[in-house]
């Protein structure tokens, strides 16, 4: 197993102590709003994600999907829990572990693209390499590789502002990938796009992840595009893990209701 | 009538601490004072040694530079020629090196104070409201202490004009970094970014037109303290003003005037131009 997530809670709020016992007591998220004013954003959730593989998490806004997935390169500490990767339980990390752990293990895509806007785009899919104190040939190199391999030739000049969203992410996804890290994470990564566009860049990805073979985390709160993309997918509602499966085993055996309802607005 | 009973007074209490503070520490603020004068003295001579022509054709430079306009380097070079041209160049000069020690003090102050406040909400709640105060207070009242302390002169000009002109740019540093976008910081930090890398490679970069803009209101509200500062013996233009008034001569009072505000208009466009950054200027 590439990723363990074992009993992560997560809790925003100042009484969290409070709040984790009485979730841990079997109380729902509301109550815990109502009696300790915190917000549950993760809730005693074990996952586990093998390498190479595209891991989809999908929920409804609020489900905790992107909460969660900031966990992963911690982003976000959990309340309690245990994240491990390859074996390594990464919140014992100190912030220069963790410096390291993020800048050669793991990469990240985000919705709003969070593109460096005094940087053109050269600059921004170089970012992460020239952070870690790669020589400038080794930053040239792979970045108009990778600048190349997103589709992007004879853009390297430009500023972000002047490109479209489905170029601005394409910037993103190279300078996630021109990391060379393992393991990927998108947060609803295509999220922003238009659905043509969305369809082309799904395309690309799954591409992409036939010769890179990552391990891919990727959020979405869309079903198809799990389905189209994910190798597994897992379906959160309030924090809670509610189904992990195929795409096969979603649609055929809905956990419940709640699952059943996004599997029937796509047959509908 | 507001009852006696009730009132008090802070004055004694002030005076005995502002008294203590001259006897126990006077000569350590005779001699920061002297080095501080030193330097202005030294950046005094410095302008006013430079060749006229040479020194117009540096801030023809530099306004090219900022501006990349050919017009508005012409005419902001062409105005400081006018101060020149009606006799008050060296007045100018004296007030330049006033203004320029000013702001440098006030930006090596200013910058890191506000990236600090910009980190730290503590910081914060406490810094702004004794910004309002630093802002508010008639200058006079801080005048006098500061005057008992260093004496007549340029030095106590300096600080005057420092507790009044940093104040914009300490605010306008914090806003420009805590404007930067949460998910640009967000993912700056998830690829292993350095606290120093992300503040000189993505903060800062990103906050300087904010940045400038303080800058920009330093300098301006440094300019408006010049005559202020000439009443405690700082020479220079506001002097002239000065002389103006108790004269009654109107005229040179005005042409004295006339050449504060060329200076703050070409100050404030070249530290405008220089803003508004490259990535912005291709919009």
């Amino acid at each position: 197993m590439k990723i363990v997530v074992d009993n992560v809670y997560k809790i925003f709020g100042r009484k969290e102590d409070i709040a984790l016992a009485l979730l841990k007591q079997g109380l729902s998220k509301d109550d815990v709003l109502a009696q300790t004013g915190c917000v549950v954003g993760v809730n005693g959730l074990s996952l586990a994600i093998e390498a190479g593989e595209i891991f989809v998490i999908m929920g409804l806004s609020g489900s905790g999907k992107s909460t969660l997935v900031r966990h992963l390169n911690r982003l976000i500490d959990p309340t309690s829990g245990e994240i491990r990767v390859d074996g390594e339980n990464i919140l014992t990390y100190d912030m220069p572990r963790l410096r390291d752990f993020r800048r050669h293990r793991v990469s990240m895509v985000f919705q709003g693209f969070g593109l460096l806007p005094h940087k053109s785009v050269f600059g921004n899919v170089a970012y992460g390499l020239k952070i870690r104190g790669e020589s400038k040939a080794t930053c040239h190199e792979r970045a108009m590789h990778w600048i190349d391999a997103v589709g992007l030739k004879g853009y390297e000049r430009k500023w972000p502002h002047q490109l479209s969203g489905g170029m601005r992410q394409r910037v993103g996804l190279a300078r996630a990938l021109a990391a060379d890290t393992e393991i990927l994470l998108m947060d609803e990564a295509f999220s922003a796009l238009d659905p043509l566009i969305r369809a082309e860049m799904q395309d690309q990805l799954l591409a992409l992840q036939r010769t890179l073979h990552k391990t891919i985390v990727f959020i979405t709160h869309d079903l198809d595009e799990a389905l189209r993309l994910g190798n597994r997918i897992a379906i959160l509602r309030d924090g809670q893990l509610i189904q992990v499966g195929t795409p096969r085993e979603i649609l055929d055996q809905p956990a419940d209701d709640y699952v059943n309802r996004f599997v029937q607005r796509r047959v509908g | 009538m507001f009852p006696d009973s009730l009132t008090f007074s802070i004055a004694d209490w002030v005076n005995g601490w502002v008294d203590a503070l001259v006897t126990h520490y006077g000569d350590l603020f005779r001699h920061l004072s002297d080095t501080l004068l030193q330097v202005i003295v030294q950046i005094e001579g410095l302008l006013r040694a430079t060749p006229w022509w040479l020194l117009l054709i540096i801030v023809a430079g530099i306004a090219y530079h900022a501006t990349r306009r050919l017009v508005p380097t012409i005419v902001l070079t062409g105005l400081l020629f006018l101060v020149g041209a009606v006799g008050l160049w060296d007045k100018l000069m004296q007030t330049l090196a006033l203004m320029l020690v000013a702001t440098l003090i006030a930006v090596v102050i200013g910058i890191p104070l506000g990236i600090l406040c910009a980190r730290s909400n503590r910081l914060r709640t406490v810094l702004l409201p004794l910004l309002d105060i630093m802002q508010t207070m008639p200058s006079f009242v801080y005048l006098i202490p500061v005057l008992m302390l260093f004496g007549l002169g340029k030095v106590p000009a300096i600080f005057a004009t420092v507790i009044y002109a940093a104040p914009p740019l300490i605010r306008l540093t914090d806003l420009g970094i805590r404007q930067v976008d949460r998910e640009v910081m967000e993912a700056v930090n998830a690829f292993g970014a350095h606290p120093w890398q992300q503040l000189f490679g993505v903060q800062l970069p990103l906050a300087l037109p904010s940045i400038m803009a303080g800058i920009n209101q330093t300098t301006m509200m440094a300019l408006s303290m010049v005559v202020i500062a000439s009443m405690i013996g700082a020479r220079g233009l506001g002097e002239e003003v000065l002389v103006g008034i108790q004269t009654l001569n109107v005229g040179k009072g005005l042409e004295a005037g006339l050449a504060i505000v060329i200076l703050a208009v070409v100050i404030d466009r070249i530290t405008q131009a220089y803003g508004r950054s490259r990535y912005e200027a291709e919009r």
